[in-house]
């Protein structure tokens, strides 16, 4: 087939960032799943607790203290989060890598209370149904806590290492960023569950 | 659309330069021999080797419905103990379903969505050899296992308490639900690609009203993947944890519900259906419009029947589960949205119908799957609006008139016209023709011999003939029948075994192709075939719904991407206005490394849950090698 030249692309940037990036896309594609998996997971709470004569199962509803400072250490880091992004988007280094490290200690610190979040349940996972899915619930969390914070000190090395100083990589920075709100937005809805409706 | 001033044009990319094509395809080449074959990202290879593997598992779930009709042919038959014959119908089920006709539709979209949409590769083509891995290993998982008599026994479907640790000792159940994390990893993985893809590769000018039929089917299947398959993979962890570490989600004497399992399990296993049928609505519709040589009839209604069958598809689970006793006002709706279903597979039988009424097919073999889908599908859509009414369906739940539906809606839905577009891409795809002669013969057979094996099924069910039995007294009046059905099973493999022998045959000794055999109007069809590993010398300008029929002799194209380095096109997601070149990552051994890490990690945990913590080192690190970049910055600039 003959061709005829209708357009020159040689101008155009190198990696876009945002929504012109395709890992951006990529990284929503992965929460659409992660989230649905979440929602999921909530559905099946309500629907044993529909089926139960008596909710928690034989167990005091769970204690509040670990999840809630757990839960503010998440929100709180919800501000640093969207500052590292931003100096992503700005291409400010300096800014990125001390951001990057910030952000690792607060993916870090988390797990400290979520370590006695699980006794706080008063409940095992092979008690009853309540048991189980609270566990998993809270199990998949903390999955996905850990999984960002990999990625995050993964990252960071990255942005100390002579790959640093490119567009792609800032791009990746914010991918991170984007997916630690996820991890932090879908904590409320469980939290919720976990904590809240059995006090109902 | 804006362009970017003026055309300059630079001499190392005049058209038809020999040496620019040669660097091009130096970048774009994946490394020959072992190591090259375990690395390359290239989506056509990893397309065309996945599209392969898929048919060697419709050969051998064949071979396994044979046997299940060998044993079936006579009552009292001693060939196959009841045992093993659980161990077939199940890996039979799962294999068709999870390892061929999912993967199948799939890879037909790994192939040729990124040509179709005239980009140089797929969105994480890492990625995408990752997942063809993941799959293969998910299959030889089933496989292996049914070698060594420890096949899941429990149905496709594997409700519980029959798979959950009380009734299915041993690993077999274990060894089921694992497969499906395997078989979903990987769906998911293409599932995401192919929407990134979609949304950010195509052609500068293939706005959202100019995507081929075929690229938007697989889209709306994409999305269906990515919001059904979590059902079932948290369904399937959840039958492990019952079975490994003692959670209580369907033991009832715990809090736990079985009923629970059916419906995470239909929540996914519905939309199943869809995700294998919409595949092949979007094939229909690229063969009618070739062969017919004009538009298809109705893009937009196509398009939104598409987009409605998908949504409509989340509501429908619980007709499934009609005779499990559950609330009368939800099982009304559910009959009422069932049926509200038959609407847009209405509009699109319309659409195809109209195409054909004013166009004048040729009848080359694809076009005879197509017949064959049409009558076979809409038999197979009346006997779902039957099943789908609750008095119905009460009477012949788990009878063989649920075997004979489910097989018309699939096969009739979905291997008819997967067959034809096997006849039709298999030109781009290996540069050669298959045989007509053979063609014909195949679809004969196929055809013919589908009807006599399962139109009979029917009648078997109304006379009240079970479901997942091995066997049946000679009492009972099936016995002809059933000996009619099996000996009619044996031409439809033959149809197959001729399909199979034309595919070989034709790979080596077929006519040459040429670029566009059929005269089709999309843009797979505006490179040499197969195509080179660039795909597109220059990417195209796309200015129509029909480029190659509205270009005439010569394809508007784009200029300005390297040729030292692999760079794509990135475009916005409405009007495809070019946004920013963008890498495209290079052959890999790590996306295979992770492959066998996560394997591993995998089966080690249908033993002991710890290999989840011990394997997840093996994981992170391959993935982090897989991420690390390899370039300079300057490389990068
Ligand atoms: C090629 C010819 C085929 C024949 C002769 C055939 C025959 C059979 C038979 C005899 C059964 C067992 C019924 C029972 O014992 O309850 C069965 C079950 C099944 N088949 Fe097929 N089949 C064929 C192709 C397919 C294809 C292409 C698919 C899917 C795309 C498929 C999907 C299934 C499923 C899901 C089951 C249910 C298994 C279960 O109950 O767990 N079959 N088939
Ligand atoms: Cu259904």
């Amino acid at each position: 087939m003959k061709e005829r030249m209708a357009l020159d692309l040689s101008h155009l940037p190198l990696h876009g960032m945002g929504s012109a990036s395709l890992t951006f896309w990529g990284t929503s594609a992965f929460m659409l799943i992660e989230g649905t998996g979440f929602a999921l997971s909530i559905a099946i709470y309500f629907y044993l607790m529909s089926l139960a004569p008596r909710w928690p199962i034989e167990a005091p509803p769970p204690d509040l203290t670990a999840g809630t400072i757990l839960t503010l250490l998440l929100v709180a880091s919800v501000v640093p989060n969207i500052l590292v992004s931003r100096w992503a988007k700005r291409k400010d280094l300096r800014k990125v890598r001390a951001g990057l490290i910030v952000m690792a200690i607060l993916g870090l610190l988390p797990l400290i209370p979520r370590a006695f979040e699980f006794p706080a349940l008063h409940v095992s996972w092979d008690d009853d149904a309540y048991g189980s899915i609270v566990w998993t619930m809270l199990g998949l969390h903390t999955t996905h806590i850990v999984t960002d914070l990999v990625d995050t000190v993964v990252l960071a090395c990255l942005m100390f290492s002579k790959h640093a100083d490119n567009t792609r990589r800032y791009g990746d920075v914010e991918d991170n960023a984007l997916y630690w709100n996820f991890v932090v937005l879908t904590w409320l809805p469980i939290y919720g569950c976990i904590y809240w409706v059995p006090r109902l | 659309m804006r362009w970017f001033g003026k055309i300059p044009s630079p001499a190392d990319l005049a058209a038809g330069d020999e040496k620019a094509e040669a660097a091009l395809r130096r970048t774009w080449s994946t490394p020959t021999g072992v190591l090259g074959a375990l690395s390359t990202v290239d989506h056509k290879i990893i397309g065309r080797r996945y599209i392969a593997t898929a048919f060697v598992f419709l050969m051998l779930g064949g071979v396994l419905a044979l046997a299940m009709r060998l044993q079936l042919a006579f009552p009292e038959a001693r060939f196959i103990s009841a045992d093993r014959y659980n161990q077939i119908f199940t890996v039979h089920g799962s294999n068709m379903m999870f390892l061929f006709a999912v993967p199948v539709m799939e890879a037909m979209a790994v192939y040729l969505v990124p040509l179709m949409v005239g980009t140089r590769n797929i969105a994480f083509p890492r990625l995408n050899a990752f997942s063809y891995w993941i799959f293969l290993a998910g299959g030889l998982l089933l496989w292996i296992s049914l070698a060594l008599d420890t096949a899941p026994d429990v149905g496709w479907f594997a409700y519980v308490p029959l798979a959950g640790p009380q009734y299915g000792p041993g690993k077999r159940a274990d060894i089921w639900a694992q497969m499906i994390t395997f078989t979903e990893v990987s769906a998911l993985a293409v599932a995401v690609e192919i929407v990134v893809t979609v949304f950010k590769l195509r052609a500068p000018g293939m706005s959202l009203d100019r995507i081929p039929i075929f690229v938007w089917s697989m889209l709306v299947t994409a999305f269906l993947v990515i919001m059904a398959m979590p059902a079932i993979m948290l369904a399937s962890s959840s039958l492990i944890l019952d079975r490994l570490v003692g959670t209580q989600f369907f033991n009832p004497a715990e809090g736990g519900d079985a009923l629970l399992w059916q419906h995470l399990f239909w929540f996914f296993g519905h939309p199943e259906v869809y995700i294998i049928f919409l595949p092949a609505v979007g094939m229909v519709s690229a063969m009618i419009s070739t062969f017919t040589q004009r538009p298809t009839f109705g893009y937009l209604p196509l398009v939104l029947a598409m987009i409605a069958t998908g949504v409509l598809a989340f509501g429908l689970w619980v007709h499934h589960m009609f005779v499990a006793g559950l609330p009368r006002v939800g099982s009304s709706f559910f009959t009422a949205s069932s049926m509200a279903i038959a609407i847009p597979a209405g509009t699109q039988i319309f659409c195809w119908l109209a195409t054909l009424w004013d166009g004048r097919p040729i009848f080359k073999t694809p076009m005879l799957f197509i017949i064959g889908f049409l009558i076979t599908f809409v038999i197979g859509g009346l006997t779902g609006v039957m099943v789908a009414s609750v008095p119905f369906d009460t009477q012949v739940h788990d009878t063989y008139f649920v075997v004979a539906h489910f097989h018309y809606v699939l096969i009739g839905g979905s291997v008819f016209p997967l067959i034809g577009a096997i006849y039709y891409w298999f030109p781009k795809m290996t540069g050669r023709m298959m045989s007509e002669t053979l063609g014909r013969w195949a679809f004969g057979l196929i055809f013919t011999g589908f009807h006599l094996t399962f139109f009979p099924m029917h009648i078997l069910g109304l006379q009240g003939m079970p479901r997942r039995v091995y066997t049946y007294p000679p009492e009972l009046p099936w016995a002809g029948l059933n000996l009619f059905v099996s000996l009619s099973a044996v031409i439809l493999a033959a149809g197959f075994l001729i399909f199979f022998i034309d595919v070989l045959r034709s790979v080596r000794h077929g006519p040459e192709a040429g670029s566009n055999p059929w005269n089709a109007s999309t843009l797979e069809w505006a490179m040499p075939s197969p195509p080179p590993p660039y795909n597109f010398r220059h990417i195209p300008v796309v200015e129509s719904r029909e480029p190659l029929w509205t270009s005439g002799e010569t394809l508007p194209v784009a200029t300005g991407l390297r040729l030292d380095r692999r760079e794509l096109i990135v475009s916005s997601v409405a009007a495809a206005d070019p946004e920013a070149r963008e890498a495209s990552p290079a052959d890999s051994i790590w996306p295979f490394l992770a492959a066998i890490a996560t394997s591993i990690m995998l089966i080690a945990s249908i033993f002991s849950p710890w290999a989840v913590i011990w394997g997840a080192i093996p994981v992170a690190i391959t993935l982090t090698g897989w991420f690390w970049p390899k370039q300079t910055p300057e490389d990068e600039s």
